[in-house]
């Protein structure tokens, strides 16, 4: 039932995937990533990936708030860009549209035709996945939580305020 | 447990939710009340009990229409966005000992999880409503979940590590001797804190602020759209109220009483808490609001952190 039940979910999220990059409207795209990664999470849990279903729904889904925020503040959603959108969407993207999707057969059916052979699912214990991270993958899980840091160091000085002087240049 | 059980569970336990959160908006007015030194609700059934049953009808029974150049689909979807994630997030809750919709081995995340996708149905819809009030009030629960999800998940991590385990059951357990709370006093302030964030109320309510804007987010809502808002956020209550009492306060440990009705119990003490809170203290102003989670709560619940894991280490350590 298990494995009936993460087909669907991965299906579901195919499906929504493909529509949130057919939809003109940048919102209507978003909430059908929301809802592929949501699918994605439930194909986690069917999978008995608990680790990996919970962390695709609080940082994978949980974030798609903070690309709502910048959508709503940066897109064009007037009737006149979207006409514009809706012709781009009908010629200039087909071709590389159809690129990825030929690109997608391999990861779907495997190049041997055996990717869904890979066997029962075994449920990893936190655990040995906590002392797997931060023991033999030490160095990497390190390297990945340093660029974070980049991100923080970046938004630190982007928020910085002025002192007088440059304030001064900004005003001109 | 076999399905036709585990549907049965979810029926009766989905059930005595809905009844819950009815009840807790008649408490809530009455509390109110008494705290503002005037009546509440009191001329429905006795002391007011039914006016939540009147309410529910009366809401039943309302016009239900999306604004003009509102986005019809998702203005219907994002009420129910606010109260299926929190009802799923009860599915991990340990009532009593084994006593649980599923006994997931990180239940603790899964509850983290399901609050941070609460935020999708203000910011849907606010968009969709299509008007500015409701548009101002969606942004600022978006930035609000973000800042107060950060320091959220770290500040219940130290209790993780003393308990040395991610699922609800074992944690209480792990409070046979002492409640987290005496352990860790920093931490389940600043989960108390998140937590009234997290469930968007006063004083964290600057999404729907109705003093500046009209009603945020829940603007154009009326009828059954406007109570699933309020389902989602009195059943967020409870959420948080219940994953407090897990982490810091003992679960189901008491005396006497049967576990269940001593999680119930503490439960309901925990959400007159939040009630008590709503009525005495005044709303921030939103840049303090957010310059807090960032300024203070993340920094305290590293800190917290960085000392528990210290001690957990020198005291003798959790076995690797």
């Amino acid at each position: 039932m298990s494995w009936g039940f993460a087909i669907w979910a991965a299906t579901l999220a195919l499906a929504a995937a493909v529509l949130s990059v057919t939809r003109a409207s940048a919102v209507h795209a978003l909430l059908l990533l929301l809802a592929s990664l949501l699918a994605l999470g439930a194909a986690f849990f069917a999978m008995s990936a608990n680790f990996a279903g919970v962390i695709q729904l609080l940082i994978y889904a949980g974030a798609v708030v903070a690309v709502f925020v910048f959508v709503v503040m940066t897109v064009d959603a007037s009737e006149t860009a979207m006409a514009h959108e809706r012709k781009l969407l009908r010629s200039a993207w087909r071709w590389p549209a159809l690129f990825v999707g030929l690109s997608v057969i391999p990861i779907l059916f495997g190049i041997g035709g055996g990717a869904m052979d890979a066997g029962a699912p075994a449920a990893a214990d936190t655990r040995e996945l906590g002392l797997l991270l931060f023991g033999d993958w030490g160095v990497a899980t390190e390297l990945v939580a340093l660029m974070l840091i980049a991100g923080m160091i970046g938004v630190r000085h982007l928020g910085r305020s002025l002192g007088p002087r440059l304030r001064e240049r900004g005003r001109e | 447990m076999s399905i036709a059980l585990i549907t049965l569970f979810s029926v009766i336990l989905i059930m005595a939710l809905l009844v819950a959160a009815g009840v807790f908006t008649w408490v809530e007015r009455r509390g109110l009340g008494f705290l503002q030194e005037r009546l509440g609700p009191n001329r429905v059934g006795p002391f007011g009990f039914l006016q939540w049953v009147a309410d529910t009808v009366k809401l039943l029974t309302k016009e239900d229409e999306v604004p003009p150049g509102g986005d019809a689909i998702t203005f219907r979807l994002a009420p129910a966005l606010a109260a299926i994630p929190v009802l799923a997030g009860f599915g991990v809750v340990a009532f009593g000992p084994n006593l649980s919709l599923a006994a997931l081995d990180m239940g603790v995340i899964f509850i983290l999880a399901m609050l941070a996708l609460t935020v999708y149905a203000m910011v849907l819809g606010a968009w969709a409503s299509h008007n500015r009030y409701a548009l101002l009030g969606g942004l600022r629960a978006a930035a609000q979940m973000l800042s107060y999800e950060a320091f959220f998940g770290l500040s219940l991590m130290g209790v993780v590590m003393l308990a040395g385990s991610l699922s609800l059951g074992q944690i209480v357990e792990a409070q046979s001797g002492v409640w987290f709370f005496i352990l860790q006093p920093v931490g389940c302030a600043l989960f108390l804190l998140a937590g009234i964030a997290a469930a968007h109320r006063l004083p964290f309510d600057l999404q729907e602020s109705e003093q500046d804007l009209v009603a945020g987010f829940m603007t154009e809502y009326s009828g059954m759209s406007f109570a699933l808002f309020f389902l989602g956020e009195y059943l967020a209550v409870i959420l948080v109220s219940a994953l407090a009492v897990t982490l810091f306060f003992g679960g189901w440990l008491g005396p006497v009483l049967p576990g269940p009705i001593w999680f119930g119990l503490k439960v309901g003490a925990l959400a007159l808490a939040f009630i008590w809170i709503r009525a005495i203290l005044p709303r921030p102003r939103y840049d303090q609001l957010v310059g807090f989670a960032w300024k203070w709560g993340l920094p305290l619940a590293l800190v917290n952190l960085l000392l528990t894991g210290a001690l957990v280490v020198m005291i003798g350590g959790r076995p690797g």
